[in-house]
């Protein structure tokens, strides 16, 4: 425990200037959007007290932003306003309006009518009761919607880091990706404790007294602004060109990591999610990006991949790893899921997964289909002689992949098949795995060495050699250490790759990541 | 000074007022009075323009108050609240000093009113950075007073201004409230449903049903020619004691037996109703009271005469 808590204290030392300016923009964009929202949210509420008849749509509408999945949300933005700041901004905001707006309403409406009345007959005008009776009166009511505001805020602002905007995310998401506990507290503990902290200052500002709250009021929007103002801090850097890297490549020693110390690769990196990376590059809101070489969106942007010509990423052959005790339990398992062994290579798999990510066809028909055309196809035999839990990533290939096994294990076994599919990256999938959660899902051999294993620089040079020898490795290890078996290779490398829209990586005579790095020292 | 002139409010399909005329002279006490829903707060609500009638013209000073301002109009009018409507979130100084405010007063001005009139409505000083919350219905019922009277508007409109008191507490009010001069130079209209407090105020009654004028009179007008069964019903519980309040000792002058001689001492003037007079043979515990007109004559009365002498006043009354 002592030497856990020990090596987290150290990550975040050691991490201590980007923690730094994650937590400032994550500041920043909590409050940017909070600003924005209030000065919206308020005259709205203000507004449909007014216009009661207005109140139910806008309170409906503000109300459907809400239930809108932050990350769907997100993505809706990019197409619109393209990636970083702003449409996180935006995203922020909409989830902020529905508690200022209904408060604003809910405080305002509750103000005693003999009272408003009292103000009215006294001879105040509409602006006069707005502001020296109703707003004093709803105040404690409005600033606990702000009060709401702000924490729904922190907490979805952990979020803009899939599109670039910054903010503890990255560690939290980084961390989730790379199996590294340490990087997930230093993102998890200092966002949970902003919301603490501001939550807990908001409720202090609530209970003072009313007078002490109208004079209050001025100083909120400047202390908004000040907080803001932390998100602009630190962007004060550029390049010729852009790069976008998942958080899980940018920590890597084969990704980001990697690049810098083998290629000496300098570029303007800025942290974005896998989900949006692809069409980011496409509309050039980025010029290079760290894809996989499988995937679909490849094909659908015209993207083009450079050579690693000095072997940084190391050979990600997919293959199902499975519990030892399920093989034990399920003994017919193992044959079934081997029939897809060296059936899918490179292209074939690149092809289904333009499929599914560009086409959107379902994954469950893709991989009908390819099974069909390979004659592996059988119909269930709607066994019921014990259920096998599938599990499989937050991303189209390992859907594609649970689904073709869960019909070779429907169709040439008797057992029946459960799917928890979409386990984000992979930490949750693999401990899913290991306490018992699921019984298999596909893995690559290069993320069970170096994300999974955590196996040291020397032993990655030495075993990323080859494929085999990786497979073999990665086999060994795990059945020592966790009781996993790595079945037989699908057949194709997902592997890391950085690549360009074909265009411009041919205008510039970019083929290699040797050349880029030239392309980019040269002034 | 004021005058209503067929003034109508229909709510929905509610005629919560039905043509309501009436008029009040300058410093006259006027009482609106009528059981609950028969429209007396709208009817006060339409002369500070609260409520905009749906017909009819009101005129204070012969000016149509629709062709003015409304806020302007009521910052001339005091009104006192049938819940007195407090601010929750100011002290009991800054809520006396709305008014002011609006009218843009000096800080000394303001601050010297008030001073004035929390001395004559008996607040003590200590409660004027007190918030409202923390004082009791009576306090809380003079600070809407003051609030209304701040400013010494020459019209002044009630609705209820003592509805939420005990009785005993009330009739306490009521005497500070005859007795207060900044009222008695002021054109009021008051509303209330309490028979007996319409009768201790008001100069003139306005009995009202179903959003329309039954009669309106003096209360003795109202008690000894009672228009239909609806007036006479309606002051039937109280009758007695009413007529006792309604009844001025001036009034039995005639009747009352001639002095024999002066007496020494204190003498009750002849403005004072009977029942004033019953009351002050329980305190004295004399045989009989000294009573002066505003001529200066003196009669003395036994308690038997003065009795005789009412009911003999009564008779001639409903004769007529
Ligand atoms: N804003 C309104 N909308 C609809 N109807 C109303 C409104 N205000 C009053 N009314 C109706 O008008 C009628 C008269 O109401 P008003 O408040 O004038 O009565 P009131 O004589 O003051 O009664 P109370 O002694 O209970 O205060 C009632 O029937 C009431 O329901
Ligand atoms: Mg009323």
């Amino acid at each position: 425990m002592n030497e856990h808590q020990q090596t987290l204290f150290e990550f975040m030392g050691q991490q201590a200037d980007k923690l730094a300016v994650q937590t400032l923009q994550h500041i920043g964009l909590t409050f940017i959007s909070l600003f924005i929202a209030v000065l919206i949210g308020l005259p709205l509420g203000i507004f449909i007290t007014r216009k009661v008849k207005l109140s139910g749509p806008v309170l409906g509408i503000a109300g459907i932003l809400q239930t809108i999945p932050s990350i769907a949300l997100l993505g809706f933005m990019i197409p619109v306003l393209g990636i970083g700041a702003k449409p996180a901004i935006v995203a922020l905001l909409l989830y902020a309006l529905l508690p200022i707006i209904r408060n604003t309403y809910t405080g305002i409406t509750g103000v005693d009518a003999s009272v408003k009345e009292a103000a009215v007959a006294m001879g105040m005008n509409k602006w006069q009761v707005l502001f020296k009776v109703e707003l004093p009166l709803a105040m404690p009511v409005i600033l606990a919607g702000i009060r709401t505001a702000t924490v729904i805020n922190v907490g979805v602002a952990t979020l803009a880091s899939y599109i670039a905007a910054g903010g503890l995310g990255e560690f939290i998401f980084g961390g989730i990706s790379l199996n590294n506990t340490n990087m997930i507290l230093a993102g998890a503990i200092p966002a949970a404790l902003l919301a603490i902290i501001f939550d807990f200052l908001l409720s202090r500002l609530q209970k003072l007294n009313f007078k002490k709250i109208s004079k209050g009021t001025y100083a909120m929007p400047v202390l908004l602004m000040l907080l803001s103002s932390f998100y602009f801090i630190p962007s004060a850097y550029g390049g010729k060109l852009t790069a976008g890297f998942t958080p899980e490549f940018m920590g890597r020693q084969d990704g980001n990591l990697g690049l810098e110390s083998k290629y000496g690769l300098k570029i303007h990196t800025i942290v974005i999610s896998d989900a949006v990376m692809y069409k980011a590059a496409f509309e050039k809101q980025l010029d290079v990006i760290s894809g996989y070489s499988t995937d679909g969106r490849l094909k659908a942007y015209d993207l083009v991949v450079l050579d690693d010509d000095k072997g940084i990423f190391p050979p990600y052959y997919a293959a199902p790893i499975v519990r030892e005790e399920s093989l034990k339990k399920f003994p017919d398992l193992e044959k079934a899921l081997n029939l897809l062994s060296g059936k899918i290579n490179d292209s074939v798999m690149t092809e289904l997964n333009y499929r599914t990510d560009y086409l959107h066809q379902s994954p469950e028909r893709v991989a009908k289909d390819f099974l069909e055309a390979h004659k592996l196809y059988k119909p269930s035999r709607e066994g019921s002689a014990g259920i096998i839990r599938i599990g499989s990533k937050i991303f189209g290939e390992q859907y594609i992949l649970a689904n073709m096994y869960s019909m070779l294990i429907k169709g040439y076994t008797n057992y029946d098949v459960a799917t928890k599919t979409g386990l984000g990256g992979t930490k949750i999938c693999f401990d899913a795995l290991t306490n018992d959660q699921i019984d298999f899902y596909p893995e690559y051999t290069g993320t069970g060495l170096l994300a999974i294993l955590q196996a040291s620089p020397k032993t990655v040079t030495e075993v990323t050699k080859s494929k085999d020898s990786t497979y073999n490795y990665v086999q060994r290890e795990f059945e020592k250490r966790y009781q996993v078996k790595w079945l037989k290779p699908i057949g194709f490398n997902n592997a890391y790759a950085l690549m360009m829209r074909r265009q411009q990586a041919k205008s510039f005579n970019i083929k290699t990541i040797s050349n880029l790095k030239r392309y980019l020292n040269s002034k | 000074m004021i005058k209503v002139d067929g003034i109508s409010k229909q709510f929905g399909k509610v005629k919560a007022v039905d043509a309501i005329s009436f008029e009040v002279q300058e410093q006259e006490n006027l009482i609106l009075l009528g059981t609950s829903g028969c429209g007396k707060t709208t009817t006060l609500k339409m002369i500070n323009r609260l409520i905009e009638p749906t017909a009819g013209n009101i005129y204070i000073n012969n000016k149509n108050i629709f062709e003015q301002q409304p806020e302007v109009l009521r910052r001339s009018i005091g009104y006192v609240l049938q819940n007195n409507g407090l601010f929750p979130h100011y002290t009991v100084a800054e809520n006396i000093a709305i008014v002011p405010q609006l009218l843009k007063w000096d800080k000394k001005k303001t601050e010297s009113r008030t001073a004035e009139l929390m001395e004559k409505l008996h607040l003590d000083k200590s409660y004027l950075h007190v918030y409202t919350g923390e004082l009791s219905g009576g306090q809380q019922q003079r600070i809407g007073l003051a609030r209304a009277l701040i400013s010494d508007p020459p019209v002044l409109l009630m609705d209820e201004p003592f509805g939420s008191l005990d009785n005993v507490t009330r009739s306490n009010i009521h005497k500070e409230f005859k007795a207060l001069d900044e009222l008695k130079r002021k054109t009021i209209i008051m509303v209330t449903h309490d028979v007996q407090e319409a009768f201790e105020l008001g100069d003139r009654i306005c009995l009202m049903d179903k959003g329309k004028i039954v009669q309106s009179g003096t209360p003795a007008e109202l008690l000894f020619n009672p228009v239909n069964e609806f007036v006479k019903g309606f002051l039937k519980d109280q009758r007695l004691q009413l007529e006792f309040k309604a009844v001025k000792l001036h009034d039995l002058w005639e009747l009352l037996p001639q002095l024999l001689k002066k007496t020494e001492g204190r003498s009750l003037s002849s403005v004072i109703d009977i029942w004033t007079a019953l009351e002050s043979f329980k305190f004295s515990g004399e045989e009989s009271i000294s009573i002066i007109n505003h001529e200066g004559d003196q009669k003395q009365v036994s308690f038997e005469q003065l009795m005789a002498a009412f009911y003999q006043y009564k008779n001639k009354q409903g004769h007529e």
